[in-house]
């Protein structure tokens, strides 16, 4: 279904004209003859300053109320290399034993398994969905391997999308499936990204935060990280993979958030292992030459992670995913559509307007296409018929003609048979005769032998 | 190859305290901080005959010089011949939450000798800020926080006569409920006595419930148990009798609001005197989130259920209704 609208992805969309009531249209009027004047929308606004206790901050609490009650919900998306440590990490994060078994290296392509869980911390109800990518980086040919990814995110905007344009909708008890963030494990090679790294991550930065995390990272050296780090930023900048970066524009979190950002990728540990340290126990990996705590920031960075994904910045990740990535993926969508906010004799157009024509159409479609399949029925019915009835008369005369050959081959055994009799009579006769001529005929004889 | 279509399976509630703390609860916070940060809207529309303290019980309500009537300096006190719509927004800030309130005014009112249909304006104005919301939503480009000017609340003032509701109030309540959240008040409550409120509260009661009009909060919006306990607990006590005031009294040593009569001072934020301060608390201390929640999930969407479903049914060629002018008032003859 073509449209000849023109693209407008790319030019500015002015918005539409902003002043509701214009000063130049009639006012509206009832048919009671009653004139009702609607004035020009009074848009002074004054700062007062309140001469007591009014009670109106108790609506931050109110609303958080509110969403204590919903719940939340949060999408977590893991990227990397089947055995990276992906599973481990959302353990460790999490606290919670998912259930997990390890995954094959022998998949045939990349497919994504999305499981939901139910937590619970003091009053705050997460639904959280884990989102895995089974099979990525195992292929011999990984050209396809970003795929699955981006259909599946796409698929959960597609989904919201459809929901907020039903005309019936529950948007307030939707199950948000979007990925709110995508933590893409980089391999400790401890020398630089992985072209399929690289080309995965542009792929998804568009349409989804992404968070990189160097995997497994008690296996690079305190001095080789520093330098992996540095190489991993400055390609990631020269590729022009736009990576999440955490907000800093509240004064309440600008700090803490800044000083996260350089730290970039961080270097984390997965174990849900607990090892005694001194008196207490932590978890850990224990090696022969060591113990690696996951929780010691100067071991790795587990602890910046769980600090910037979940207690500081989890709200803003949601907030970016539905304000900017969601916002982007529909824009587009509608465009491809055909929908547009103002036509070409910039009349602004009413998306249930081009919704309507398009649905008609889409009928129209539908119809024509009902018309053709039932005249070809039809005209199949029509031959297959013929060609039955041709078969029909085909052996009907066959029939005729084996009955025929029939009535012949009696009638001509019928005359044998006359014949035979007939001879037989005549045999008889015979036999007859010349019995009674023998009888006769032995004195003739008797006497001829006497002689 | 992607196998997105496994349906995610919600697994048993798993408790955390194993290894420790992970911080799920600190979401909170950050969308306290969020909406801190943004800010809150609040729209509240007063209706009523003039004369019945509407702009005194605002000024009461949020304790500054919040109507219409405080900023006028010029113009005359007169009743207009029609009903004006008229709005003014103030930014007010209190413990470093802001709030933009707006204040709808609708003077003129039940004022006329011939108040037929008068409650057709104020719908049409209601209809108009959610076609607005409604436009700017389905905007391909949209902003990122759709201005909110639907009317999220709706005071109706009923004159204290102390007798039984009127037909002007009757119609008025009845078709507006459909459309906003109605809270009716007793206006100038202190010219009845305890009995003779009583009596008229009952009285109003049996009206709105014989006449079908579900004044906030609804019965059918309790979401749940909870919920209901302390909703009943607010509708045994509707219509509100209030008294507005905003000069100051001393009484027992204490500044407080009041009115001051020759025969007593009437304190308006004491509950044996009037109800206010039951108002003032439902409607910004407890129940103003929910106020707006029902606004945005429930009144917003039937007008939007309603109003996509029209274009749906309008056959090719008809006048189509456009974006940015008032809709016909064919559409809004179409009732609801």
């Amino acid at each position: 279904m073509l449209f000849l609208f023109r693209s407008r992805c790319h030019t500015a969309t002015k918005s539409r004209p902003s002043a509701f009531f214009s000063t130049s249209a009639p006012p509206p009027s009832i048919s009671d003859g009653m004139p009702v004047q609607f004035p020009m929308r009074n848009e002074e606004k004054r700062n007062l300053s309140l001469g007591g206790h009014v009670g109106f901050d108790s609506l931050p609490d109110q609303l958080v109320s509110k969403s204590v009650t919903q719940g939340f919900c949060f999408n977590i998306l893991c990227v990397g290399e089947t055995g990276i440590g992906k599973s481990t990490l959302m353990n460790t994060l999490f606290n919670t034993m998912f259930e997990n078994e390890e995954a094959s290296h022998y998949q045939n392509g990349v497919y994504l398994r999305p499981r939901t869980y139910d937590l619970q911390e003091s009053n705050v109800h997460l639904k959280l969905t884990i989102v895995d990518t089974v099979g990525f980086g195992d292929q011999i040919n990984k050209e396809e391997s970003y795929k699955p990814i981006v259909d599946y995110i796409d698929t959960q905007f597609e989904n919201y999308l459809q929901e907020e344009l039903k005309i019936k909708r529950s948007l307030f008890n939707y199950h948000d499936t979007r990925i709110h963030i995508c933590l893409y494990f980089i391999s400790p090679t401890g020398h630089s990204l992985k072209s399929l790294d690289l080309v995965t991550m542009k792929k998804l930065d568009s349409k989804v935060n992404i968070i990189p995390i160097i995997a497994k990272a008690d296996t690079i050296s305190k001095s080789e990280l520093h330098k992996f780090k540095i190489k991993i930023m400055s390609e990631l900048v020269s590729n022009g993979v736009q990576i999440y970066q955490f907000p800093t524009d509240d004064e309440a979190v600008t700090e803490i958030n800044s000083s996260m950002n350089a730290h970039l990728p961080f270097a984390v540990v997965g174990s849900v292992e607990e090892v005694k340290v001194g008196n207490k126990a932590v978890r850990a990996r224990q090696y022969p030459w060591g113990v690696v705590q996951v929780e010691n920031e100067s071991h790795c960075d587990f602890v910046k992670l769980r600090e910037m994904l979940i207690r500081v910045n989890m709200e803003d990740l949601r907030e970016q995913t539905h304000a900017r990535h969601y916002e982007l993926y529909r824009r587009c969508k509608l465009e491809e559509m055909g929908f547009k906010d103002t036509d070409p004799d910039s009349q602004p157009f009413s998306l249930q307007e081009t919704y309507e024509a398009k649905r008609k159409e889409f009928l129209g479609d539908l119809q024509r296409k009902e018309e053709e399949m039932r005249q070809l029925f039809v005209n199949k019915v029509k031959e297959t018929e013929g060609e039955l009835k041709e078969k029909e008369r085909e052996l009907h005369e066959k029939f005729e003609q084996l009955k025929r050959m029939h009535q012949e081959e009696k009638r001509k055994v019928e005359e044998k048979r006359r014949e035979l009799e007939e001879e037989m009579n005549a045999f008889n006769r015979r036999k007859v005769a010349a019995e009674t001529l023998s009888l006769s005929q032995p004195l003739k004889k008797d006497k001829d032998k006497k002689k | 190859m992607a196998d997105v279509g496994k349906t995610p399976v919600a697994r048993n509630e798993k408790t955390n305290s194993e290894f420790g703390y992970v911080g799920i609860d600190a979401i909170l916070e950050q969308m306290r901080r969020k909406a801190m940060k943004q800010g809150f809207e609040f729209n509240i529309m007063v209706v009523g005959q003039s004369g019945l303290g509407k702009s005194t019980l605002m000024n009461t309500l949020f304790k500054s010089k919040v109507s219409r009537r405080s900023l006028m300096t010029t113009e005359e006190d007169r009743i207009p011949k029609t009903i004006e719509i008229k709005s003014i927004s103030h930014d007010i800030e209190e413990k470093g939450v802001r709030m933009k309130l707006t204040v709808i005014d609708t003077p003129g009112f039940g004022d006329q000798i011939n108040n037929e249909n008068c409650w057709q304006p104020i719908m049409k104005f209601i209809n108009a800020q959610y076609e607005q919301y409604l436009q700017e939503e389905i905007n391909i480009e949209r902003k990122k926080r759709i201005p909110d000017s639907r009317v999220h609340c709706c005071i109706y003032f009923i004159p204290p006569t102390g007798h039984c509701l009127r037909p002007i109030d009757i119609e008025f309540m009845r078709h507006l409920s459909k459309v906003v959240n109605i809270v009716p008040v007793i206006a100038k409550a202190d010219t009845l006595t305890l009995e003779e409120r009583d009596f008229f509260k009952q009285k109003i009661r049996v009206d709105l419930r014989a006449n079908e009009i579900d004044v906030y909060p609804q019965k059918e919006f309790d979401e749940d148990a909870e919920d209901r306990i302390v909703n009943e607990k607010i509708r045994e006590m509707i219509p509100f009798a209030v008294v507005g005031s905003d000069q100051e009294y001393q009484v027992n040593g204490k500044r407080l609001l009041g009115r001051k009569t020759r025969w007593g001072i009437v304190e308006v934020e004491n509950t044996a005197h009037c109800e206010f301060a039951y108002l003032r608390d439902l409607l910004i201390r407890t129940h103003m989130q929910n106020i707006k929640d029902i606004t945005s999930s429930i009144h917003y969407e039937m007008y939007r259920v309603r109003r996509l479903n029209e274009n749906n049914t309008q056959p090719n060629g008809q006048t189509a209704i456009h974006a940015n002018s008032v809709p016909e008032h064919e559409v809004l003859s179409h009732e609801m």
